[in-house]
């Protein structure tokens, strides 16, 4: 069911819009978007990730960092992948954590966002986890929450997924080390995927040695080029010497009809099978934010194949989300 | 002007360290340690007397960073480097290894941390040095010298090599 009262929340950026992601003293406080993060942020939130990871294998798997701190998992766009790590995550850190489910909740009953924010502020919430169907929409509740309540964008419309971008850095990273010498090519449905944009901004922080998009003309937007990729509509010439491969979601429910002939014909061109693997390095990893449409923009013997880093990238993504929660819960307000 | 301690040299201070430490195990108040170093320089400390004691196990490392309780008021930094137990720890004697100990809130989140890896049978204490200014109800089992400091002054030990100690301000360091 639509929410269409909350349309009007996309808010009229300002000139330096990520500008709010910092409090007074330069330190990072909300997680919106990549952009305005720079390598420096980038990397200390990879550092940080790093020293987490090793929670993740010990017995108790818990350390008390945020205990006593409230995290409330704030999805008005169903996610199972994204809040679940948000959640271990949270709970690895020793935070409380409230899930609420807006697609189906108050917001359906009409009481507007900000009635919402308002009354989970009221709970005591130390942080709002965000994912919502409007671009904008983490950015807006960000401007609006009370001074001590950190806000990280989990996927807003079209415009960003922040976390996602950082935890394929953080696996390419941890795989290939140094970015610069690396060829990364992201495939598919460049138009309506967040978190394409969001790997854009962070590779080019990251100084990455060569970007590419590689879709049909009707899923790759005309503005891309200036951001600093090189644009293929060619499998096997966007192929050529890559060291990382990123398929992307064919997001079937954000498409307006008429961009793409059939799935099928998707697959034939553009999905990633065995063979059309072989067109890049022999060394390369195929990675994918999930979930996955085994037979649509990937085989499945791909996915499951020894390339495939796709399960690193879920487990990477709680010591990424850990290192955030962390990193902007230790801001002074 | 105050009169300032004169600190032993680095060599003196671990050999003191060590004596006491072979000494206690001889006696059967420790069996069969684990040495485990707090980072850093509880690292560099034990690294020096893990090599000289001649332990059968790796050292263990503990990046307390998670555990701190001022984690408001500093603030998180990138940490230098994740923990490391190389064994279990459940039922086992531990050789705690820091620099200094100073307020002791180090060593309760040292501990902290320890305690979610097993239930260690023992935890040893053991300090290049000891000054006064404790804020917790910790002391430490071996001590390589202790020392009185007014409020403006710090040990400060660098390393790892060449391990080394000297009395600092507060205005030195900032």
């Amino acid at each position: 069911m639509a929410v269409n009262f909350v349309r009007p929340i996309i808010p009229k950026l300002a000139t330096d819009p990520w500008a709010i992601q910092f409090d007074a003293a330069g330190h990072l406080k909300h997680l919106l978007t990549i952009e305005g993060l720079g390598a420096t942020w980038i990397t200390r939130i990879l550092d940080t990730a790093e020293g987490f990871m090793s929670v993740s294998d010990r017995e108790i798997k818990k350390v008390p960092l945020l205990r006593g701190r409230t995290v409330v998992n704030l999805f008005f766009e169903s996610s199972t992948r994204t809040r679940t790590t948000f959640e271990l995550a949270a709970k690895r850190l020793s935070a409380d954590v409230l899930n609420i489910n807006l697609s189906t909740s108050a917001t359906t009953k009409g009481e507007s966002l900000l009635d919402t924010l308002r009354n989970i502020e009221a709970m005591q919430a130390d942080m709002f986890v965000v994912r919502h169907e409007q671009s904008g929409a983490a950015h807006f509740i960000a401007r609006h929450v009370a001074p001590h309540v950190s806000v990280l964008n989990a996927g807003d419309g079209w415009h960003a997924h922040p976390t996602q971008a950082l935890l394929d850095a953080f696996t390419i990273r941890r795989i290939k080390g140094d970015f610069a010498p690396l060829r990364i090519a992201i495939v598919g449905d460049i138009k309506h995927s967040r978190v394409a944009r969001s790997q854009i901004h962070a590779f080019n922080s990251l100084n990455v040695g060569e970007l590419r998009v590689i879709g049909p003309r009707t899923l790759i937007p005309n503005d891309i080029e200036p951001l600093g990729v090189r644009v293929f509509h060619d499998m096997r010439a966007g192929l050529k010497d890559v060291d990382v491969i990123i398929m992307l979601r064919l997001q079937r429910e954000r498409m307006e009809g008429g961009l793409l002939p059939t799935e099928q014909e998707f697959y034939r061109l553009y999905g990633l099978t065995e063979e059309k693997l072989k067109w890049a390095k022999p060394d390369a990893i195929v990675m994918h934010p999930g979930p996955a449409n085994r037979g649509v923009e990937i085989e499945s013997r791909v996915a499951d194949g020894p390339q495939s880093v796709i399960l690193q990238q879920v487990s990477n993504g709680i010591g990424v989300r850990m290192a955030v929660m962390a990193l902007c819960m230790s801001a002074e307000s | 002007m105050t009169l300032l301690p004169e600190l032993k040299t680095i060599d003196q201070l671990l050999d003191d360290c060590l004596q006491n430490l072979a000494w206690a195990i001889e006696q059967g108040q420790l069996n069969n340690p684990l040495m485990v170093g707090i980072h850093s320089g509880g690292v560099w400390v034990a690294e020096a007397l893990h090599q000289r004691l001649n332990l059968a196990e790796p050292l263990g490392k503990l990046n307390i960073t998670f555990y701190r309780d001022d984690f408001n008021t500093l603030g998180l930094h990138p940490t230098v480097a994740p923990s490391q137990l190389p064994v279990d720890i459940d039922g086992r004697d531990i050789i705690l290894v820091d620099d200094v100990l100073y307020t002791g809130r180090t060593i309760r989140a040292a501990m902290n941390e320890l305690f979610d890896y097993g239930r260690p049978a023992r935890i040893w204490l053991a300090v290049l040095f000891e000054r006064d200014g404790r804020e917790l109800p910790i002391s430490a089992q071996t001590v390589g010298q202790r020392v009185v400091l007014s409020a403006q002054h710090q040990i400060h030990v660098a390393g790892p090599t060449p391990l080394t100690a000297h009395l600092v301000t507060r205005e030195d360091l900032a």
